[in-house]
């Protein structure tokens, strides 16, 4: 895709005002917050948070968090680029519907989420006399994390991929085929090449939601401390128990983190699309 | 060469189905099945298991009915601020060039790199009780967090970059030549807005607002600590949720939950439709 001309042009007498009250606008409501936070939590001392930090509880639900980021990376990873070519490439019957699934966990609240989860697992759950006779916990346990993160997450990999695959269209698939190449070879020679930067910018959302996952992790874990805690439901624990600088201190490191992980990948090349 | 020659000779003969493709789409069908469908039908008939009084009788109980409107109406302010300024960010960011533009758009963007909770714990940090802020506005007998203005603050905060992402690239895309045009033939600015401009973006101000309500009516990280969740007076549907999960009475919550889930798939098949209909153009 080649780069439209820009024709961006310096503002002059009223449109200045426009400008101003733009950038008025945001800073007070982004910035503004995002100072107050990082100067509280140097009024705390950032040495306090980092002690906070290797208790045993914070320590698990650090510990919690990260793998359960990991297990998403995991599973979004291949299952997200088979989805991204089957809305894609494929045509059937049913990809309307699969398409509309997919947006799904991103247009539900994570609190239905949860709840939808403790509807399969739960107590009332229907699937609770099979789990009971395998003597599984889901919910309350580590198991209903995983659920939870893997459908809040789903989405990311296969909407980065499709869009990539969309931008590009099929034709070095065809001229590959044409040139007797398997579909096995065509897809690890031409198509993952051509997806990488999609992948990679899927997978950097899917690791920032997992970490920062809140609502569902809460509902189905219970943020029992030291078990199902994550980092978002320990710095919520932190806020209740009006322990405010350790929970300003930890908030304020996981925003470090989860824009990290999305600036690190974010290439700056990319193009800025609808979300 | 006749043109319908050359696809039959450049295009490999397309085999009926071959078995990796079925096999493909059985792994990602039954992943959205089994992760998604499943749990959110699971969901919805957990929501009738009172029957359809229980579920009305569970819908119109004060709190639930108080909860529910007080997510409605905030979220309907969110997305209609948004189109105005979400609008008014694009246009700035697409047509203005000045120093600060690129970092303009990287803060944009930040609600959506934020975790939600992080939004919420940044505007209490801001302008809860214990700030000074806070205390001064408390003082003043306008609290702001633990309020009406609170949450519409964390709303607008977590839904920022929505309306301007999906104005953007209809801006950027807009032929200069049409606005030259209008402006030769003596069009004043506001006109060329108004009668160029506008009906371009039309669509996507709509889906992007569609988008903000959507998102506004699910929010529950920043909310839950920012709306201090006084019930019958500020908390919002989907902390009334949790709360009544917390308090083991899933039938009230999943009959909410089950109408907001109605509504948000409603909200995410309008905006769809509006989306196929705004790319063909």
């Amino acid at each position: 895709m080649s780069e439209a001309p820009d024709h961006r042009q310096v503002p002059v007498g009223g449109e200045w005002g426009l400008v101003s009250v733009a950038a008025g606008y945001v800073t007070l409501l982004v910035l503004v917050p995002l100072v107050a936070l990082a100067v509280s939590v140097v009024h705390t001392g950032v040495g306090a948070v980092l002690i906070e930090l290797w208790q045993p509880a914070a320590r698990q639900a650090w510990l919690t968090s990260l793998l359960l980021a990991a297990i998403a990376v995991l599973i979004n990873a291949p299952l997200g680029v088979i989805g991204g070519l089957v809305l894609v490439r494929h045509k059937f019957w049913g990809r309307r519907v699969l398409d509309v699934l997919v947006d799904l966990p991103l247009s539900v609240s994570p609190v239905m989420s949860g709840l939808a989860i403790i509807a399969v697992f739960g107590r009332e759950g229907f699937m609770r006399p099979v789990l009971d006779v395998l003597s599984l916990q889901v919910t309350y346990a580590f198991p209903a994390l995983v659920i939870a993160t893997v459908f809040v997450t789903l989405p990311f990999v296969v909407r980065e991929v499709g869009y990539v695959l969309t931008e590009l269209g099929d034709s070095e698939e065809l001229a590959a085929a044409t040139l007797g190449a398997s579909s096995w070879q065509t897809f690890w020679r031409v198509t993952l090449p051509k997806i990488r930067r999609g992948l990679g910018y899927g997978l950097s959302l899917t690791l920032a939601r997992a970490l920062g996952e809140f609502g569902a992790v809460l509902m189905v874990g219970g943020a029992i401390a030291g078990k199902t805690g994550t980092a978002t439901t320990f710095i919520y624990a932190a806020f209740e128990e009006r322990r405010e600088g350790v929970a300003f201190g930890l908030a304020l490191m996981l925003g470090l983190v989860s824009v990290l992980v999305l600036t690190a990948v974010e290439s700056r090349h990319r193009v800025r699309k609808p979300l | 060469m006749s043109p319908e020659a050359a696809p039959a000779v450049l295009r490999p003969a397309r085999q009926p189905l071959p078995w990796d493709e079925y096999l493909l789409r059985g792994l990602f069908g039954g992943e959205l099945v089994l992760v998604v469908l499943v749990p959110l039908l699971a969901l919805s008939a957990l929501s009738l298991n009172g029957g359809v009084t229980g579920f009305v009788r569970a819908i119109v109980a004060p709190t639930a009915l108080r909860a529910l409107w007080l997510t409605l109406w905030t979220s309907l302010c969110a997305a209609t601020i948004n189109a105005l300024l979400g609008t008014m960010l694009a246009w700035v960011l697409t047509r203005y060039r000045f120093f600060g533009r690129g970092l303009l758009a990287k803060v944009i963007d930040l609600p959506f790199s934020l975790p939600t909770l992080v939004a919420g714990v940044m505007i209490v940090a801001l302008l809860g009780p214990q700030s000074w802020l806070g205390s001064v506005l408390t003082a003043m007998g306008m609290p702001i967090a633990y309020a009406a203005p609170g949450i519409l603050i964390a709303l607008l905060f977590v839904t920022l970059p929505i309306v301007v992402r999906a104005v953007e690239p209809v801006l950027l895309a807009l032929d200069p030549a049409e606005e030259e045009a209008a402006a030769m033939l003596g069009a004043s600015r506001l006109q060329t807005f108004r009668r160029v401009i506008f009906p371009s973006i039309r669509g996507a101000v709509l889906t992007g607002s569609i988008q903000t309500l959507a998102r506004a009516l699910a929010e529950f990280g920043a909310i839950v600590v920012v709306s201090g969740n006084i019930a019958g007076q500020t908390l919002m549907a989907p902390v009334y949720i949790y709360g009544e999960v917390e308090g083991g009475e899933l039938g009230a919550a999943s009959a909410v939950s089950t109408l907001l889930l109605l509504l948000a798939v409603v909200l995410l098949l309008l905006r769809k439709s509006l989306d196929t209909r705004v790319r063909r153009v």
